[in-house]
């Protein structure tokens, strides 16, 4: 394999170059999925049958505290695509390790938040505006899940082969992966929570 | 028992039983052949591990003609039950099983890999690339559209089949009119393939933006890469609306959801929004493949540069955009507001102009072209009136007014076969006769294929055209039976007749192929079409790493230009090429997906799961592994050459 070092770790391969257009045009049909359940969102945000409606079920503690936790390992996250580049090994995995640790504490609290909307009744099957709610938000957080554990074993593997074109490509594609998840809960905040509790 | 009862088909029929004898049969014959043959080991580390694009790309054919006969023998049965009023053979249940499975085959599981096998096995030819941009999710990509297809197939002997047609509006589609586990079938093997597709989605245009051989700028790519390239854009912007309305229509059945009920805040309507959203964008995925191939054919065979290459690209990004501008034409009379019908009216219309656009670019390239024959030129030229005239009664479709006359009779069937027919299937069978020699190394019988574009063509008019006649004057759309006293009779027994020719033709195709593996000469030459573009530069059958050097382009016919001005297409020397590994992996995990669907499908929730890890498993396994593929020496190559030029004297 042709290692081309004018250029960052992550695109010094023809390989690494093509994994992270593919992604970007993954990101594309990401975006393309969340307008989906946006849209439904909005259609159907009235539509609650006998069910309760936002602003009778949204709490903003959870909320807020949700949105810190994420929007704070996106930028750990950051840092540690910075340390990357300057090529120190072990900042990099201390921030992977705290973004880690931000996106399960992001988990946990959504859980609890999600434990919450059952408790007073607002699950799945109750009303059309409860399904498509808990399906958005679910998607998201299934994302972060997935995302968490992905993470988790590109940390290994840094910890493991060091920093090779192939762990810093994977790293920075991660990174992305995680920005594009953030962006969308910036989405979930203002357009589901925000406008739900005005 | 109770368990068991769950599996049994709701409305068994002898016609049924017979077809559950004769696929248990099949596979029977299938299993026990390999094993006689000892070909097993074959199987496996050839076919099932490969990620070579042109093997993929066969895989995706031999699907699609396998669909193609499943899907035309519900066609002829439709056709059988229609061809006399009060007819019996159907009952209502099983003609609604019928026309649905119909029509997911033949759009999802046979027109769908049929484009599959040629953006698989033409793009990386056209461009002068080794491979796609990423060999082992092509081979996921594959793997799960095949596992959907099973999926899909095995609720015909097991559990049902759909029954609330391919749209499966809700709530037809809903548990409480949809009772046995079909509609459970459709949203989960619809969703496994189409994530398959969305992945080829995504690398198509990777491949097609990164992998173009040096000296092939946008504007010098090859016709049929340019639709390639826009189809692969519409996939990765509309497949992931399907993916969630069958995700959600998928939670409404299994798990009691209110998306598209009509109580508690459902809304039945999304459910049609969201589909067309993403279906009416798919019949471009559909069509702008078939025209590259036309256009690539066109030229070959009038011996010309096609007319307007410019326009050519201008109007399929046009049609691109605009077909995602007009999904509401498919519900006029479902109570939308006379503003919104009229835009939706007049936006539906706009996509003639560059279609017709096309069309006169085709026409030109004809006119003062030396036309030869051929059996694709045949196909070719027919679909030029033919297409026309499904366009034009598209556009009789569109006005929102007179549409509450034709709504969900035989003339919308009659428009979309008109257009599906001629222009998509016509164009996959046409590139299926003219890339044969490249794929298999001899030609296909031309006497034997002008017979079967005659019989084809012959038999789509009679099948056809009376439907719009019995459409205009009233005959539903999914109607499982008429009164004698409707007058439908005749007409129907005409498009009974046709829909039989039309099988003869499609039979002949595959003694064509049964002949031609016979006896046709297998001393051709790389170029026997004497074509234009570079997947004919190379050999013949093409080797795994497709060219020995990486061909150089200097304009949209580099090979033409070689051939007739002495431009070098390969300079340079042999290296040694890089080429990926084999693997087990897409294969194991399309297995996966299989057992995580069908588990789904009767809600086994523990197999579910335990499917669900499995493929987790694979995708951790897939993250730790180190492959970096291999290196195919010099003298390899260079040993390969010399075999294959020897084959050619
Ligand atoms: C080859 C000859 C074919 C014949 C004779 C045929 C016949 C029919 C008939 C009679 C129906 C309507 C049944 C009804 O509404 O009661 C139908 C529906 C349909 N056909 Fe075909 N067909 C053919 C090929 C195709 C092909 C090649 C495609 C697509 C690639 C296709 C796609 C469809 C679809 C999408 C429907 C609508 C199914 C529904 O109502 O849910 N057909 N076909
Ligand atoms: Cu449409």
């Amino acid at each position: 394999m042709k290692v081309d070092n004018s250029l960052p770790l992550e695109y010094s391969t023809e390989e690494n170059s093509l994994k992270i257009l593919g992604f970007w045009i993954f990101l594309g049909a990401e975006i393309m999925l969340f307008a989906t359940l946006f849209a439904t969102y909005f259609t159907m945000v009235h539509r609650t049958g006998s069910g309760p409606t936002g602003a009778e079920i949204f709490e903003i503690a959870p909320v807020l505290m949700e949105t810190i936790l994420l929007l704070t390992s996106s930028f750990t996250i950051g840092l540690g695509i910075h340390a990357m580049r300057i090529g120190n090994k072990k900042a990099t995995m201390v921030f992977f390790l705290i973004t880690l640790l931000l996106g399960a504490g992001f988990l946990s609290f959504e859980v609890s938040e999600f434990i919450h909307y059952v408790h007073v009744g607002a699950t799945l099957q109750t009303s059309g505006f409860t399904a498509i709610l808990l399906t958005t938000l679910g998607t998201h957080g299934l994302h972060v899940t997935f995302g968490f554990f992905w993470g988790l074993f590109i940390l290994l593997q840094i910890k493991k082969r060091g920093l090779t074109p192939e762990t810093a490509n994977k790293s920075f594609i991660f990174s992305l992966y995680w920005h594009f998840l953030d962006v969308v809960w910036i989405f979930i905040f203002s357009f589901i929570y925000l406008k739900g509790m005005m | 028992m109770d368990f068991f009862k769950q599996f049994a088909v709701p409305h068994p029929s002898f016609l049924i039983y017979a077809s559950m004898v004769g696929i248990g049969l099949t596979m029977l014959a299938i299993v026990v052949g390999i094993t006689y043959f000892k070909k097993w080991g074959y199987l496996w580390k050839e076919w099932l591990t490969t990620v070579d694009h042109k093997r993929i790309g066969i895989m995706y054919l031999l699907s699609a003609l396998l669909m193609l006969f499943r899907g035309g023998v519900d066609a002829i049965m439709m056709r059988a039950q229609l061809a006399l009023p009060d007819n019996t053979l159907l009952d209502s249940e099983h003609y609604n099983e019928v026309f649905t499975t119909h029509g997911v085959v033949m759009i999802l599981f046979m027109a769908m890999p049929f484009i599959m096998f040629f953006f698989n096995f033409l793009v990386p030819l056209q461009i002068g690339a080794r491979d796609v941009a990423f060999p082992r999710l092509n081979a996921i990509s594959f793997w799960l559209f095949f596992m959907g297809m099973g999926l899909f197939n095995l609720s015909f002997i097991i559990g049902g089949s759909p029954d609330a047609g391919w749209t499966s509006y809700f709530p037809l589609a809903g548990n409480e009119f949809s009772t046995s586990v079909g509609t459970n079938y459709y949203m989960i093997a619809i969703q496994i393939a189409g994530l398959g597709t969305l992945m080829t989605g995504i690398n198509f245009m990777t491949t097609i933006l990164k992998m173009r051989a040096p000296g092939m700028s946008l504007m010098k790519m090859p016709m049929f890469t340019w639709s390639a390239f826009i189809a692969n854009v519409i996939i990765v912007f509309a497949f992931p609306v399907l993916t969630v309305a069958l995700a959600m229509g998928t939670m409404d059945r299994l798990f009691g959801t209110n998306f598209f009920t009509t109580a508690n805040g459902g809304m039945d309507m999304m459910w049609a929004n969201l589909f067309w959203v993403w279906g009416h964008p798919e019949v471009y995925i559909l069509i702008l493949p078939a025209f590259g191939l036309y256009s690539e054919i066109i030229s070959t065979f009038a011996r010309r540069n096609l007319y307007g290459y410019k326009s050519m690209v201008a109007s399929m990004v046009l049609i691109s955009l605009l077909s995602f501008f007009v999904w509401a034409h498919h519900f006029f009379t479902m109570g939308q507001g006379p503003v919104s019908n009229s835009i939706f009216s007049i936006t539906t219309m706009a996509i003639a102009v560059p279609t017709g656009v096309k069309m006169f670019n085709w026409l030109f390239t004809l006119w003062k072209g030396k036309i030869v024959f051929t059996t694709p030129m045949l196909y070719s030229v027919l679909f030029i009136p033919l297409f026309t005239l499904g366009g034009v009664t598209g556009v009789m479709l569109a006005m929102s007014a007179a549409d509450y006359q034709y709504h969900n009779t035989m003339f919308l069937v009659a428009h979309f076969h008109n257009v599906i027919i001629p222009g998509v299937v016509y164009a996959m069978l046409a590139g299926l006769t003219y890339y044969w020699p490249k794929m298999f190394g001899f030609m296909l019988n031309e006497k034997i294929g002008k017979w079967t574009v005659w019989l084809l063509s012959i038999g789509f008019v009679l099948a056809f055209i009376p439907m719009y006649i019995t459409g205009l004057d009233g005959q539903a759309r999914r109607m499982y039976t008429y009164s004698e006293s409707t007058g439908f009779g005749p007409l129907n027994m005409v498009a009974f007749f046709g829909a039989g020719l039309m099988a003869v033709g499609f039979v002949l195709l595959v003694y064509n192929i049964y002949y031609s593996t016979r006896y046709a000469s297998r001393d051709i030459s790389n170029d026997p079409w004497d074509a234009r573009s570079l997947e004919w530069a190379t050999h013949t059958p093409v080797p795994e790493y497709n060219f020995a050097i990486t061909p150089k382009v200097n304009s949209t016919q580099a090979f033409w230009d070689s051939k007739k001005n002495g431009h070098e297409l390969f300079p340079g020397k042999l290296e040694k090429i890089h080429m990926p590994n084999n693997s087990g992996l897409p294969f194991i995990m399309g297995c996966a997906f299989f057992g995580f669907g069908f588990a789904m499908v009767f809600s086994m929730w523990p197999i579910a799961i335990i499917s669900l890890i499995g493929l987790l498993a694979c995708l951790a396994y897939r993250s730790f592994e180190k492959d970096h593929g291999r290196y195919i020496s010099v003298e390899e190559i260079e040993e390969t050459e010399a075999k294959l030029r020897g084959a050619k004297k």
